[in-house]
């Protein structure tokens, strides 16, 4: 169990941090959300993997650590709520520049040197 | 008063809060008023807790009752006591600018203000790491929508490379506190100084990972090499009472850098201790070296203080990595006076670019200022400061920094850098006086607006404090010597905040 977790967290981290270097804001925004995924899941290993064990004493015979699930509630809410500005930030850049590069212009493409915007090339 | 020492995260919380509220925030004038009385309460109720923290010692504040460590406690010791009051006295200043003007071009400007006020001072007063965490979403969350503020492209495009940056730091944060918890089976900052020094072999090396984490992330709001590339526009582009608070957004880094460095995993680490030291020496140095090139390089004078802004943050990092009382002690002396000096810069650029008409902040010909001997003496003051020379408070922190360097080899890395990167800022300063104050052509512009009374208010406060810490700089250095010296005790900065917890 700890392998294929170990493997789900890693593969999630991986694909993040590839979208989010990716020039595009949409690709970068998917990319933030599967690493902030890739984050609780880790974070909620941090407890180590138990199974039948509840949080609550009582209910089970072994119990497991209810600090990282309290943990993980804070960093969804906040990763939501980053996300969620980061989305509407991206379209407002979108409409202030004019395109949906994270540095606000295009990069000159091999071959279309008609397009490029007046640089001293 | 028991709980003073959370008052800097409640008042500026309520404050914020009743802003939002409808007979308030309808009003522009009445925000205001509130913001500077919110501003000034902060102030006055920061200086008692620092007074009676110096009277009577640590003050442990356990949030509902919990103990440490397995509640969230609030450390009001020197140190945090220190950089609350320099957030207040900051934010009361940038606020008197602010209410001139600047704050009509968006929406929450004030509210936002104190909640980023907020997320600063809990980022000091917290005593649990991922409370921490959660401070400094709260500050980052308020400074994104400040960024904005008042909008336009320049802005827009800042705000994109510095959001997607923070969140990324965000995520590796976590996994950093997800690592050391794991590791540390606790949370709470004392609490892991105590049990870090335990592990071994395997362990110690995850531990490793994810304390060298953590240093990659608050590099990154401290502006540490590698990471300092979003500050010079992120600054510059921002609107001036933003950019003057931001000036204490790298310290919050710096801070968290000293607390976790020196109280966590500092000298009785065991396996792990001084883990950062070999990271931040060349990374302090290069900051140095790159802010000085920026410096040189900069074609305004928003840009000449974000670099300069990128040279201190070098300077406080070279004093982290020297690890020593001194250097801490230093190094707090410091962030006090390139806090308050280089907010100060901040906003006497905001009003000479707006009385140079399309010339703006830029170092070009143009037209002459309508207050031609306020500014000039405004930024005489502030580039003396800057530059650090005698008699202001700049040559005082850096003669600190410069002492505090204790082998031959570290002087001979520190000492050149830190005099060049001087240098550097005294040919720019001179360069860009010159071209601001005496070439000049043509009449006044005609859409120059001379500065308000409260703008000149604010930018004096900060630029007086300047000439205030020279005078009263024994005792202020006496200070940051005993919080040095609190900050390298593990008895007093870990051991004596758990209760019930012997050595």
């Amino acid at each position: 169990m700890e392998g294929l977790y170990a493997f789900c967290v890693g593969l999630l981290t991986a694909c993040g941090i590839f979208l989010a270097l990716r020039g595009r804001t949409f690709s970068v925004v998917i990319g933030l959300t599967l690493l902030s995924y890739a984050v609780n899941l880790f974070l909620f290993a941090s407890g180590r993997l138990k199974l039948n064990a509840a949080a609550v004493l009582g209910e089970s015979e072994q119990y497991s650590d209810p600090l990282p699930q309290a943990l993980v509630l804070t960093a969804i809410v906040i990763g939501f709520a980053m996300t969620a500005f980061a989305v509407i930030l991206a379209m407002r850049a979108r409409a202030d520049l004019g395109n949906d590069h994270v540095d606000g212009t295009l990069p000159a493409q091999p071959g279309d040197a008609s397009k490029k915007s007046g640089g001293s090339q | 008063m028991q709980h003073l020492s959370i008052f800097p995260i409640l008042i500026p919380l309520l404050f914020g809060a009743i802003m939002l509220l409808p007979p308030i925030s309808r009003d522009i004038n009445s925000q205001r008023i509130t913001s500077i009385i919110g501003t000034l309460f902060l102030l006055i109720s920061s200086a008692v807790l620092l007074y009676q923290i110096n009277a009577q010692g640590v003050q442990l504040y356990a949030l509902g009752g919990w103990q440490a460590p397995f509640g969230i406690a609030l450390v009001a010791d020197k140190v945090s006591s220190l950089l609350v009051l320099l957030t207040a006295f900051l934010a009361f200043c940038v606020m008197l600018y602010a209410v001139a003007g600047q704050d009509k071009g968006g929406a929450y400007f004030h509210p936002l203000f104190m909640f980023q006020i907020m997320g600063i001072n809990g980022a000091f007063l917290t005593g649990d790491i991922f409370n921490l965490f959660v401070f400094f979403e709260v500050l980052l969350i308020a400074s994104y929508a400040l960024l904005i503020h008042a909008g336009g492209k320049q802005k827009t495009q800042a705000a994109l490379h510095y959001v997607i940056l923070n969140l990324v730091g965000s995520s590796l944060f976590l996994f950093g506190l997800g690592i050391l918890y794991g590791t540390l089976g606790t949370l709470n900052m004392a609490d892991m100084a105590i049990k870090v020094g335990q592990l071994q072999g395997e362990t110690a090396t995850l531990a490793k990972t994810g304390a060298l984490l953590l240093l990659v992330v608050f590099g990154l709001k401290a502006a540490m090499l590698p990471m300092h590339f979003w500050l010079p526009k992120t600054y510059a582009s921002a609107s001036a009472p933003v950019a003057a608070l931001f000036a204490i957004m790298t310290k919050v880094g710096i801070y968290s850098i000293f607390r976790v460095y020196t109280v966590i995993f500092g000298d009785d680490a065991g396996e792990l201790a001084n883990i950062a030291t070999p990271w931040l020496w060349p990374m302090a140095l290069l900051t140095i070296t790159i802010g000085t090139i920026g410096v040189f390089a900069s074609p305004g004078i928003k840009t000449l203080s974000a670099n300069l802004v990128i040279i201190s943050s070098g300077s406080l990092l070279a004093c982290a990595a020297i690890n020593s009382e001194a250097a801490t002690s230093a190094a707090l002396y410091y962030m006090v006076h390139s806090t308050l000096a280089s907010a100060g810069l901040f906003l006497l650029a905001d009003v000479m670019s707006r009385q140079r008409g399309k010339a703006e902040d830029r170092f070009v010909r143009s037209r002459p200022f309508v207050q031609p001997r306020l500014l000039g003496f405004g930024f005489a003051i502030s580039a003396l400061a800057l530059i650090g020379m005698p008699p202001l408070s700049g040559f005082v922190g850096k003669i600190m920094i410069l002492q505090a360097t204790q082998s031959s080899a570290q002087t001979m890395w520190v000492w050149p850098l830190i005099l060049i990167g001087s240098l550097a800022a005294l040919i720019a300063f001179s360069r860009a006086g010159t071209t601001l104050f005496w070439r000049h052509n043509g009449s006044v512009a005609a859409e120059a607006e001379p500065a308000k009374i409260t703008e000149i208010m604010g930018i004096g406060l900060l630029l007086f404090a300047s000439p205030i810490l020279v005078v009263f700089g024994g005792d202020i250095s006496e200070f940051t010597q005993q919080a040095a010296h609190h900050l390298h005790d593990i008895q007093a900065s870990a051991y004596a905040l758990l209760p019930g917890v012997a050595q």
